[in-house]
């Protein structure tokens, strides 16, 4: 019962956090400088969350094995790789790693 | 719908699409085997995963419920997570605010490989548009997919970490942003914003950094654009 509850309210609230961003936007005219930093806003956090994620796993060092796997898809990607071969090669650095024992 | 979005949806697209799906399928099972070994029954994560639709403050809130953290804490631990969803709709947003059903389906939809596909198209709002409903409809259906198979089957799955399934993720997302890191301005503001972010991981809840990453946006504040930038 707690759970459903937790689902319900999850599932509210994480729908009005999704349509405030476009009725934020609608608000305050912008200017194309703006745009530009708003745009670059949803990059910043993106990337942010890219490496939080990849540097800690549960709030400790995640090991070397996965930012070296994001790092090789990070360097390809910017080699224009397609995305396959950037998750591929990605997911199979950090395998490889782990099979060597590097955690 | 789908069948114009097929016809606009191009080679290059669809695969891009299919490698982040296989990502996602992955991440699915993951989160329906651990609801389910945490005695979450199938129907609830099923109920979650189609009406939160937002992967990591799933496994929040369930692994906080079903550790005795409670609702109160299970829940806000969700949502912030989910706040940065407010730039990626300001961001984004244009593409699906046209008709209501579209605003109303397309804001649950919104989610961080939408945010990062419907970016990397640039200035072209059609491609914008057609990648933005591609990737959502298509990770809908395989979040969902996967959280039945997880939930019913997970226990039979090997360990997605020795795979090293757990980078495909995050290298999608970072190859994603790669062509807007190009601009030097945003790739300066981006650097910043994550050395705050991690640097602030250590002593905030999860969520929270990636939000104060944003503040990396004053070096583009500060600094008027210069013409040609953005295109170079």
């Amino acid at each position: 019962m707690m759970m459903l509850a937790a689902i319900i309210a999850l599932a509210v609230g994480t729908y009005l956090i999704r349509i405030s961003g476009p009725l934020l936007h609608r608000r305050i005219t912008l200017s194309e400088r703006t745009e530009k930093i708003v745009k670059a806003g949803a990059t910043v956090v993106l990337l942010a969350l890219t490496v939080v994620s990849t540097v800690l796993v549960d709030g400790a060092w995640a090991g070397w094995a996965l930012p070296a796997g994001v790092l090789v898809g990070g360097v390809l990607a910017w080699r224009r790789a397609p995305l396959a071969v950037v998750v591929i090669a990605a997911a199979a650095t950090t395998a490889l790693l782990r099979l060597a024992g590097v955690a | 719908m789908l069948t114009s979005l097929l016809r606009h949806a191009d080679r290059a697209l669809l695969r891009d699409v299919a490698a982040l799906a296989a990502g996602i399928f992955v991440a699915a099972i993951s989160f329906g085997a651990i609801a389910s070994a945490q005695g979450v029954p199938w129907w609830q994560s099923s109920a979650m995963s189609i009406l939160v639709f937002a992967g990591a403050s799933q496994f929040a809130t369930v692994g906080i419920m079903t550790t005795g953290g409670g609702l109160v804490a299970g829940v806000a631990a969700g949502l912030i997570l989910n706040l940065r969803h407010v730039p990626y709709g300001m961001a984004v947003g244009e593409v699906y605010w046209t008709s209501l059903r579209s605003k109303l389906v397309g804001s649950h939809l919104l989610i961080d490989q939408t945010t990062a596909f419907a970016l990397a198209a640039g200035d072209d709002r059609r491609r914008a548009k057609t990648a933005f409903w591609t990737v959502g409809i298509t990770l809908f259906l395989v979040w969902n997919t996967g959280t039945v198979v997880g939930a019913l089957a997970g226990q039979f799955i090997a360990d997605p970490a020795t795979l090293g399934l757990d980078a495909a993720l995050p290298a999608i997302l970072l190859a994603l942003v790669v062509p807007a890191l190009r601009d030097k301005s945003t790739l300066a503001a981006g650097v910043v914003g994550s050395a705050i972010a991690l640097g602030t991981s250590f002593f905030l809840p999860a969520g929270v950094p990636v939000l104060l990453a944003l503040l990396g946006l004053v070096v583009m504040w500060r600094r008027p654009t210069e013409r040609g930038e953005a295109t170079a």
